[in-house]
């Protein structure tokens, strides 16, 4: 039996499927502007791969989950990042999870998520804070990460997203060395994070989920910042497709 | 709702912004409350209540005023309607639940100050709450500096009268209380030329009583599991508390509560979590979180807020035979109510403990509104107390708008599944 964890994100849609307990394939694609289109398009890519998607359990998360007309179950990202982070991880941890418009912070214990934070309405500190202000620097997101490495912090001062991409253009008019505004950039999300981090409390190791996971260079300032590592793998970006079709083993259809 | 064009021209009425009003009410309510299934059937009433909100009760007041009598605006559980009761005034608790009111408060004051005060500013200076323009006075407290700053703003459009509600709990604090009702007695009597007697005053406090027995009846029967009323209907019942009839507010609510005796025998348990809110009030038509967590696997059972345990709580005493006895007994009674305004406010953190356990509470929801720091602060004492009991907690901050619906839900979803 096939189970499927189907992560519509606000930018990126994840699909993880797994054969009993091994897991077989990862999909990642654009959420576009229709997650209905989307979440077709992934039943599609998922027969093309020979996957019989209507004997399969299947369970949706994320922003759009309410958009995926053949899932058995919604689950909540919260709830699938931490069951998905868990099984990547096999520890009880502490998930950074910095997805395209929100972050969180998720504290799994025994295997189950146990408390969480969330970002307020804002996209300070997300991965489109990240890929706007890249965008403003003419530059990619793996880009940017590289630069800020070799940069010496500018403080970013606006916590609005608006306002800094404002406040990046003027330092950019202003002469600025790229590299150090780029650095500017990657430490005022990692200060948005360490602020949840703080409030939130750590339990446990760290790990990182979302689109990020592969960022090396802002993986090691993370770790920096924060003062204890941050694990991670290339799976992290699918810790809440892997979640939902952990979860969809348990489910009665 | 009837046509009431003429009578809100009398009292000086933004028409045509008042029709924008009454036209999307019909259509929430109708999406949140009528949509909900199995529901008893005395809440007819109180979905008349609000269908007519701005139509037969207005009517009720006007004519009353027509016959020579008063009519006050209140805003919080501090100001006693006993004394109000005992002039032979009528008070009415005022509009401060929705976004529609938010851009004119916005107009005469800060934006980031919490939605309850702007939006009861906006209902005034852009003329669109009939209730405000019946009202003869207003009734202000100090239980914040957003309203206590926002009663000079409003006393340039009506008559205010501001009682300073002490903010500690000691003795002194309580004679001090024990003054502004004197004060506000003094006020009331000018205004409606009616003297407070000893038998009036224990009138007032035997209707403020039964009002509150009622309440505390309907909240009682929530205790069963399930509950035999849903929380977005109990809410509406308090809710509808601060503006209605007394009287007619406490026979209704009986009736309710009758009904759902008879309910709760039949009643099978539904595997639904059970939800208490706590902390800021939700006036009407604020219906946001409510419709958030039951259009979810969980029903929400009790309500520690200014529009529900807070509201109640608690009786006034009628034994002494002077004024002066009758005005201790209902200071005692109102620095008894746990508001984050006082410092320190230890009871209203035994308050959720208990009520965790009188009503088999799953778990509980902190209901913020945006920059209410009283409420905001005291969510750090609150939250170690729960975690020490073990009992989850999950925090939602926001205001009257919606955009951050879709956000919300899922943190809620994400509690329920997480508890």
């Amino acid at each position: 039996m096939n189970y499927i964890g189907i992560d519509i994100g606000s930018t990126a849609s994840k699909v993880s499927v797994f054969k009993d307990d091994d897991l077989k394939l990862n999909i990642v694609m654009p959420t576009g502007w229709n997650s209905v289109d989307t979440s077709n398009k992934i039943k599609e890519e998922l027969v093309k791969k020979g996957i019989d998607v209507e004997k399969s359990k299947v369970i949706a998360t994320g922003y759009g989950r309410v958009s995926v007309p053949y899932a058995h179950k919604t689950i909540t990202e919260i709830t699938c990042h931490g069951k998905g982070a868990y099984y990547l991880a096999q520890e009880d941890l502490t998930v950074i999870d910095i997805g395209g418009q929100d972050t969180k912070i998720i504290t799994v214990e025994d295997g189950n998520v146990s408390n969480f934070t969330m970002n307020d309405k804002c996209a300070a500190g997300t991965g489109r804070f990240m890929e706007l202000m890249a965008n403003t620097l003419n530059v990619s997101i793996d880009e940017m990460a590289q630069m800020a490495l070799k940069g010496r912090n500018i403080n970013i001062t606006s916590m609005c997203t608006v306002f800094a991409e404002s406040e990046v253009i003027s330092l950019i008019g202003s002469g600025a060395n790229r590299e150090d505004i780029a650095r500017g950039v990657v430490n005022s999300i990692i200060g948005r994070i360490k602020s949840l981090l703080n409030k939130h409390g750590v339990k446990g190791s760290l790990y990182l989920t979302g689109g990020l996971c592969e960022l090396e260079p802002f993986i090691q300032l993370l770790s920096e910042e924060i003062g204890s590592e941050v694990k991670t793998g290339p799976l992290g970006r699918y810790a809440g497709s892997i979640g939902g079709a952990l979860l969809a083993k348990n489910i009665e259809i | 709702m009837g046509d009431y064009k003429k009578m809100w021209q009398d009292p000086n009425m933004d028409i045509e912004k008042h029709d924008i009003l009454c036209a999307a009410l019909p259509e929430q309510f109708g999406d949140i409350y009528l949509t909900q299934k199995n529901r008893p059937d005395a809440m007819n009433y109180f979905n008349y209540v609000v269908a007519e909100i701005h139509g037969a009760r207005i009517m009720e007041l006007e004519k009353y005023k027509k016959e020579g009598g008063s009519v006050v605006g209140t805003f919080c559980v501090f100001v006693p309607d006993e004394v109000i009761l005992a002039t032979k005034a009528i008070g009415v608790g005022l509009c401060s639940g929705s976004q529609f009111w938010i851009e004119d408060g916005e107009k005469v004051l800060p934006r980031n100050i919490c939605p309850l005060v702007k939006a009861f500013a906006g209902a005034k200076i852009g003329l669109t709450c009939p209730y405000f323009q019946s009202c003869d006075m207003i009734v202000g407290e100090t239980t914040c500096d957003a309203k206590k700053k926002a009663w000079e703003i409003m006393d340039e459009y009506m008559p205010v009268h501001v009682m300073e509600l002490p903010q500690m709990k000691r003795e002194k604090n309580i004679k001090e209380w024990e003054d502004e009702i004197k004060i506000f007695i003094n006020r009331m009597e000018e205004l409606t030329g009616n003297k407070v007697t000893v038998e009036s005053l224990k009138k007032g406090i035997d209707v403020c009583n039964r009002k509150r027995r009622a309440l505390k009846r309907l909240y009682d029967l929530r205790k069963n599991i399930p509950s035999p009323i849903s929380g977005l209907d109990a809410l509406l019942v308090s809710q509808v508390a601060f503006s209605d009839d007394p009287e007619r507010f406490i026979e209704k609510t009986e009736e309710l509560c009758d009904e759902l005796e008879e309910r709760v025998k039949e009643l099978k348990p539904n595997g639904k979590k059970r939800i208490m809110v706590t902390g800021t009030p939700m006036a009407l038509p604020n219906w946001k979180l409510h419709s958030i967590v039951e259009g979810l696997n969980a029903e929400i059972v009790v309500e520690e807020t200014c529009t529900g345990t807070r509201y109640f709580e608690n009786e006034v005493s009628t034994e002494g035979d002077t004024i002066d006895e009758l005005v201790r007994n209902m200071a005692e009674r109102y620095m008894d109510i746990n508001c984050a305004c006082f410092t320190p406010n230890e009871g209203r953190t035994e308050d959720i403990v208990k009520y965790a356990e009188e009503y088999n509470i799953d778990g509980v929801i902190y209901y913020n509104l945006s920059f209410c720091h009283t409420y905001a602060i005291e969510y750090e004492k609150i939250e170690k107390v729960l975690k020490e009991k073990d009992i989850p907690l999950l925090k939602i901050e926001t205001d009257y708008s919606e955009e951050d619906t879709g956000q919300i839900k899922t943190r809620v979803e994400a509690f329920l599944e997480m508890i």
